[in-house]
């Protein structure tokens, strides 16, 4: 059979669309894993050509970053105001979705609504003030400053989440349960909890990953250099006078990006149908 | 009996509305507080003359209103958030409609280009722009390196990608588009798919060519999906201040100073609290458009 010409051409823009957005969106992350690994001496000759590795590739960046700047602690930062915001907006969301969908009606759906429109205010409307409510409340330049305020935007999203979640959940499973002597708060527990794993498990993550994306309220809150978040120390502490450590800088983003990246990637329809307020079925 | 007949329906799901203000109270005492609390705060800041280190505090009316209006970074700042968010959503909208378009059939290694297209969006902003730095670099830009390999610029005279206003503006809204694509693209990807794809096939198999089906069917279709990516859009873009604070830093000559930007470097880091406020109160027309169209497709969702 011969090919019809107008499908191979299509096919043919089809394949250049996607390989030249691959190209650009991806570009960045691959040019952070060549520098990652380039000699200075490499880096910073006007004469080579910048997508070969004319020395051989070195390990000296990684040694900088990790043996002499504070990108360990960034990463333990990160990571202990991440699990705490998550404890923090799984206790006050998930609670709080389950009453949303199911006990309180008609008007329980509206104040969804209203709590997932909070979301959309944004942190550079309310980072003057909640610099002074910080510093009134002594958490100037300390981590829990974040723990406090972080919920804010994660709490609304992850009710809009596990809202949607609920609400596919047959009511006959609970009604059986209640019916089989269960009271309500102890059907929740024991048994919309339980089936509702993937659902609080997509919080946890969409939680998580929000934290360490965030850079304005940690830039706001905290100076010192040993108490800095990854998004922030790295862009602003790994920089000394005017000097860039271009190649630690560049494997700094990369550690700290694919992790987050990898998570993020296996959730994203969910967050995805969080996004889309219900203009998809 | 109406009310009898609502009881039988939802006998089994009784509601219990004391138990449910018990769950859900928390959290809404929690957003109040961090949320209602604090822009309430920003707007009374507005009204006074609060500074960092000082604990008096005075109501000065419209003083601060007054000053800003008339100080051209502020002007410049206006027009340029208008400018960054516009232009960026522009280029956005195509490209993701596009991209979607390209990524909606099946074909082999679809997950891997998913995961490349999206990282972007995925990746921590601050650490993204940073690779863009580096990009974008004044001397070492591996652009501006390709450019001389083909001899469109002599390498004495190369462009300054974030030193010169007009390229630096170009600059940022590229780099924030490059965030932003990957996340439209995937919200219209969710919009496309839910698409019943009868419709467009019966089109072609009636003579529509794939042009024509796609904008006179397809888009169409997708326009209330389209709607909702620009409206995260407008948000995440209009309120943003890490790509232009890491790139530019506003600069140079205020010429890529934008509003939220602008609100830190007065309040924050001039310690001026009511200006830095009243700045930021000129976003909420914005956000609050928004949220109305928000409401009107979340409204539409639900009827249909």
């Amino acid at each position: 059979m011969r090919a019809n010409p107008r499908k191979i051409a299509a096919r043919l823009v089809h394949v250049l669309i996607l390989f030249v957005f691959t190209v650009l969106l991806a570009f960045p992350f691959y040019w952070m894993v060549v520098a990652t690994f380039k000699q200075n001496l490499d880096m910073y000759k006007m004469d080579n050509n910048p997508f070969l590795f004319n020395l051989p590739p070195t390990l000296a960046n990684l040694h900088l970053l990790f043996y002499e700047t504070r990108y360990v602690r960034w990463l333990g930062n990160t990571v202990m105001v991440g699990v705490i915001v998550v404890a923090i907006t799984l206790l006050l969301s998930v609670p709080a979705a389950y009453a949303l969908t199911r006990l309180t009606g008609k008007w329980g759906e509206r104040l969804g609504i209203a709590i997932f429109l909070t979301y959309l205010v944004p942190p550079t409307l309310l980072f003057i003030p909640l610099s002074r409510v910080v510093a009134v409340l002594g958490l100037q330049d300390s981590l829990w400053s974040l723990v406090v305020v972080y919920p804010s935007f994660t709490v609304p999203f992850s009710i809009w989440l596990l809202m949607a979640f609920f609400k596919s959940i047959p009511k006959e499973l609970e009604d059986a349960a209640m019916v089989d002597g269960l009271t309500r708060l102890g059907a929740f527990l024991k048994m919309v909890i339980p089936i509702s794993v993937s659902g609080i498990l997509t919080v946890i993550i969409f939680t998580f990953t929000l934290v360490t994306q965030e850079f304005v309220y940690a830039l706001t809150f905290i100076s010192p250099e040993a108490h800095q978040m990854v998004g922030v120390g790295i862009p602003i502490f790994l920089v000394r006078g005017d000097v860039y450590y271009w190649s630690s800088l560049m494997a700094a983003c990369l550690i700290a990006s694919l992790p987050i990246a990898l998570l993020y990637n296996i959730f994203l329809d969910r967050f995805i149908a969080g996004f889309t307020v219900g203009a998809v079925k | 009996m109406a009310i009898a007949a609502s009881k039988v329906k939802s006998a089994g799901a009784a509601q219990s509305p004391v138990l449910g203000a018990a769950m859900f109270s928390p959290a809404v005492l929690y957003i109040l507080l961090l949320i209602g609390a604090p822009f309430a705060l920003a707007i009374f800041y507005a009204f006074s003359d609060a500074r960092i280190g000082s604990t008096q505090l005075h109501y000065v009316g419209l003083e601060n209103f007054r000053s800003i209006l008339q100080s051209p970074s502020f002007r410049q700042a206006v027009q340029n958030s208008i400018v960054f968010t516009v232009g960026s959503q522009l280029i956005v909208v195509v490209c993701a409609t596009i991209l979607s378009l390209a990524l909606e059939a099946p074909f082999r290694g679809r997950g891997l280009v998913r995961f490349l297209i999206l990282l972007p969006w995925v990746a921590p902003v601050s650490l993204g722009t940073i690779g863009w730095k580096w990009i974008l670099d004044s001397i070492y830009s591996v652009i501006t390196w390709v450019l001389v390999w083909l001899h469109l610029f002599s390498p004495y005279d190369t462009p300054m990608w974030l030193g010169e206003p007009h390229l630096a503006m170009a600059s940022v809204i590229c780099v924030h588009c490059w965030r932003m694509i990957p996340f439209a693209t995937v919200i219209m990807l969710a919009g496309s798919s839910a698409i019943p794809k009868e419709i467009p096939e019966a089109a072609e198999i009636d003579g529509a060519g794939y042009f024509s089906t796609l904008f006179r069917i397809k888009i169409p279709m997708m326009l209330p999906i389209i709607n909702v990516a620009v409206l995260f859009g407008i948000i995440f873009t209009f309120t943003d201040m890490t790509v232009v604070y890491i790139l530019t830093d506003g600069g140079p000559f205020d010429s890529t100073q934008t509003l939220p930007l602008l609100a830190f470097t007065t309040g924050i880091q001039g310690s001026d609290l009511a200006a830095g406020a009243a700045i930021s109160l000129f976003l909420v027309p914005v956000l609050v458009a928004v949220a109305y169209f928000m409401l009107r497709v979340a409204h539409r969702a639900e009827v249909v």
